[in-house]
């Protein structure tokens, strides 16, 4: 979705819900859209050092954005016995750090992202009369089940699941790229070896497979 | 010896080598070590692996995840520095900007080049490939067949090291022994890639990749590299030894700081620099060869981009190796009263049947390769197994509808989670979210597989580069202009790397991840974009019909050469760059027995 369509998306959704602009943080945001202050960190970054969100571009999410934005991801990727929330793994601050950062793709997913955040607590508010974070998990639910898939979405909510997509992608990216994600997934990779020695082979008997399965001239 | 600057050189040289990639580091290494006064100049600025590769670091250590961005096109961490589809200061101009027609070029302003990032996918051109034109009448033949090459291959398989196995199959050449180390283990999905494969009739055989998978032969190469050579004998032998062996971690794009695998800089140019006979200038942007009164090469041109200064240097010898399309500009922007049309182009050729490779891709997900229990799959990063093109005796009975093949490299395992690993699954799970999603992503991660083709272009009159009239880059030097065009070989030969690729992802009990492109216009990828340019300046038997003989020495100035892939005739399924390096290696031995026998 392109800025255009996204600011189309945002005026029809104003245009059915007239009453739940009160509060004005969501839409200007999305509707003016300013040039991101921030530069690029060109084609000749130090790659060796650690780089923090907000070390190259300052972070523009409001802090009711930020709010709405922990509430949803932490709904996508929840605290379980095995690992942390999405919000408690950073990735509000790294959600925070790819919008604001000045680079096409982050502002075509900038314009995306905060009309969408804006859009949930509107809709939270459409049906239960409050903001998205304000609102029960069971609530919280009811909307994200419409909206959390593209090909099954009522054509009321293509836009929004457009948005949720997205988000869902960029909150599992920011999520498994960390240390706890990694652990989630049980890599073990990244570490030096001696030698290599591929699967074992009780897992390839498993599977029907021999260790000799490539030809050999 | 060592770096210097343009207010330190030399005043002459005996070879000027322009660039410092795969091209020019086999070249100032094999002039260097056989005792010639070499120098090399080279655009990018100076790049030192040991301490600037980010080995270890993890996503979040950099910005946006390690995201591709247009500063840095193939994520943060990648190896290319001051390079990308655009050079900031430095255009080209595509004559459409349509799918079909356009040429995108690769660069990376760096000491290096692109050997720093690429794949390091290292495979021989088979004796069909030096004879295309004969064997099917199109294109090309090669001035050379595949005996005079082999025994650069070897010796560049030896010098760099490049894992794989002798397999003995059709146009797929074995190496001399003791040429190729072993090859890595497969990984999981490379067994199960193999298995389904063979269920098509499809070979999987081990990968050759420039990556170490044990130390090189110090004891009994060097003898065989630089015969009758002691000193270079001793260099080579004290830089295997010093050079490490793959420790199983690290993506290979990023560089490696221990030297396991081949990068110019950590190869080429520690030993060439050891043997006291090479100089380099680094932020030194060649354009133009000057000539003597005889017509013969002076020296070259070159800006000093540190002070934008105007600057000379001269040489007996002029050996280009800036990349293909980049050697190609600097001749034609060498334009005299000899020769208006630009340097060694009395044949009309330079800039001509520039080609790539044919590239088109397939990913699918594998539920045998759901919810297994942790495995350290990094291996050398890639490519421990491939498909070598198996179609040759049906391709020449005319069965395929297409005259050249392609080879298929594989993606699989449990790789480092980044950015987009979990990235797009809505089509696997139905659009799960909470702690169902965290399940989802456990059982599908390192469940995926991918395929990508690569297949032979046959040169062709659409596919050309020349100076554009109006344009200049930052410098004030005129830039390229690029004209580019499929045939229905390439396209028809993409579409059936698609069946194929279904083919084998339906053996292997998976699902293909999106449409298989059955129209092969579609199903194939933009010029230049798998990033393989050679061609411009084709080899040949004759001075009308070809730039250079086979040497690369041009036919209109015997003490010009080109090193790079410009002079390929034929771009066969194989990746490029290990034939770069034999035919530079080739071409060197000739300039030092031509400035032997005083004949340059
Ligand atoms: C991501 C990627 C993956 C790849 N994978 C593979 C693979 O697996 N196998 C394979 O065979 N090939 C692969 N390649 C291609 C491979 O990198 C090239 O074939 C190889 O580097 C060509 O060597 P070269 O010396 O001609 O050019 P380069 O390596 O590009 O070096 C040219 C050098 O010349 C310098 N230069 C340019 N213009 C000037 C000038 N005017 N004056 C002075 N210096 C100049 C440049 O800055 C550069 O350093 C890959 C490439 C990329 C980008
Ligand atoms: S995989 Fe091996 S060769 Fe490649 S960068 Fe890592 S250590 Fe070096």
């Amino acid at each position: 979705m392109d800025r255009r369509t996204t600011i189309k998306w945002m005026l029809a959704v104003s245009a059915s819900m007239p009453l739940l602009h009160q509060r004005a943080a969501g839409i200007d945001a999305s509707t003016a859209l300013p040039p991101v202050p921030g530069q690029g960190y060109g084609t000749d970054p130090d790659l060796t050092r650690i780089y923090h969100p907000g070390d190259l571009w300052p972070l523009l999410l409001t802090p009711v954005q930020r709010r709405t934005a922990g509430a949803l991801c932490d709904l996508i990727i929840p605290a379980d016995s095995a690992s942390p929330s999405a919000s408690a793994a950073g990735v509000v601050d790294f959600l925070a750090e790819w919008v604001s950062a000045p680079y096409p793709h982050q502002q075509a997913d900038r314009a995306l992202i905060l009309a969408g955040l804006n859009w949930m607590d509107s809709e939270g508010v459409r049906r239960f009369g409050k903001d998205f974070t304000a609102l029960e998990e069971a609530e919280q639910h009811l909307i994200c089940d419409d909206i959390c898939c593209e090909q099954t979405a009522q054509p009321a909510f293509t836009e929004a699941a457009k948005f949720f997509a997205r988000y869902r992608d960029l909150t599992a990216g920011g999520y498994y790229s960390t240390a706890a994600g990694r652990k989630d997934l049980q890599y073990i990779g990244n570490v030096p070896l001696k030698s290599f020695e591929g699967p074992p082979l009780e897992l390839l008997q498993k599977l029907g497979l021999s260790p000799d399965e490539v030809q050999r001239g | 010896m060592p770096f210097v600057t343009s207010a330190t050189l030399n005043k002459r040289y005996d070879v000027i080598v322009v660039g410092s990639g795969a091209a020019g580091g086999q070249s100032a290494y094999t002039l260097s070590m056989e005792g010639a006064r070499v120098l090399m100049l080279e655009a990018g600025r100076k790049y030192v692996p040991e301490n600037e590769t980010p080995m270890f670091q993890t996503p979040e250590e950099g910005p946006l995840r390690g995201a591709a961005t247009p500063d840095k096109r193939f994520g943060f961490y990648d190896a290319t520095i001051n390079g990308g589809w655009e050079v900031p200061g430095e255009p080209y101009v595509q004559t459409t900007h349509a799918a079909a027609g356009r040429f995108d070029w690769w660069r990376a302003r760096m000491l290096g080049g692109r050997t720093n990032h690429w794949g390091r996918i290292s495979l021989r051109n088979g004796p069909y490939d030096f004879r295309a034109h004969t064997r099917d009448g199109l294109g090309f033949d090669w001035p050379l067949s595949y005996t005079d090459l082999a025994p650069y291959y070897d010796k560049v398989e030896m010098l760099v090291g490049v894992y794989g196995n002798n397999d003995g199959l059709e146009n797929t050449p074995d190496s001399a022994p003791g040429c190729l180390l072993p090859p890595p283990k497969p990984i999981l999905s490379d067994l199960l890639i193999a298995q389904g494969a063979r269920r098509v009739g499809v070979p999987v055989i081990a990968g050759h990749r420039a990556v170490l998978t044990q130390k090189l032969d110090f004891n009994t190469s060097p003898a065989r590299l630089h015969p009758g050579n002691p000193t270079a004998q001793k260099i080579i032998a004290a830089d295997m030894q010093a050079r490490a062996a793959c420790i199983w971690a690290t993506p290979c794009a990023r560089g490696c700081s221990i030297r396991a695998n081949y990068q110019s800089t950590t190869v080429h140019l520690p030993p060439a620099l050891a043997s006291g006979n090479l100089d380099i200038v680094t932020d030194a942007m060649a354009h133009e060869i000057t000539l003597d009164r005889r017509g013969l090469a002076s020296g070259v041109s070159f800006i000093d981009k540190t002070s934008g200064k105007e600057c000379h240097a001269s040489a007996r010898v002029v050996v280009l190796a800036a990349s293909s399309c980049e050697s190609v500009r600097i001749l034609l922007n060498s334009k005299t009263a000899r020769f208006p049309q630009g340097l060694a182009n009395s044949s009309g050729r330079v800039g001509r049947y520039l080609m790539d490779t044919v590239g088109s891709s397939l990913g699918g997900q594998i539920p045998l390769l759901e919810s297994l229990p942790p495995l350290n799959e990094d291996g050398a990063s890639e490519s421990h197994v491939y498909t070598p093109w198996w179609l040759y005796q049906e391709q020449l009975a005319g069965k395929l509808g297409f005259a050249r093949g392609y080879h298929i490299e594989f993606g699989g395992g449990k790789r480092m989670p980044g950015l987009d690993t979990l990235a797009g699954i809505e089509w696997l799970t139905g659009g799960s979210y909470g702690k169902k999603f965290k399940e989802d992503a456990r059982r599908y991660y390192g469940s995926f597989v991918s395929f990508d083709g690569r297949g032979e272009m046959i040169p062709n009159e659409g596919s050309f580069c020349e100076i554009d009239p109006q344009l200049k880059d930052k410098w004030g030097i005129p830039v390229l202009r690029f004209h580019w065009k499929w045939s229905e070989h390439e396209t028809r030969q993409a579409a059936h790397m698609q069946k194929t690729f279904k083919e084998i992802i339906e053996a292997m009990g998976g699902r293909v991840n999106g449409a298989v492109q059955t129209d092969g216009a579609q199903a194939i990828q933009a010029g230049g974009s798998i990033i393989h340019e050679v061609g411009g300046a084709l080899m040949g038997r004759n001075a009308h019909s070809s730039v250079t003989n086979r040497w690369g020495q041009t036919w209109d100035v015997k003490n010009v050469f080109l090193a790079d892939g410009a002079v390929f005739p034929s771009n066969a399924d194989k990746n490029p760059t290990l034939t770069i390096m034999a035919l530079a290696w080739r071409a060197a031995d000739h300039i030092l027995d031509l400035m032997r026998r005083k004949d340059l």
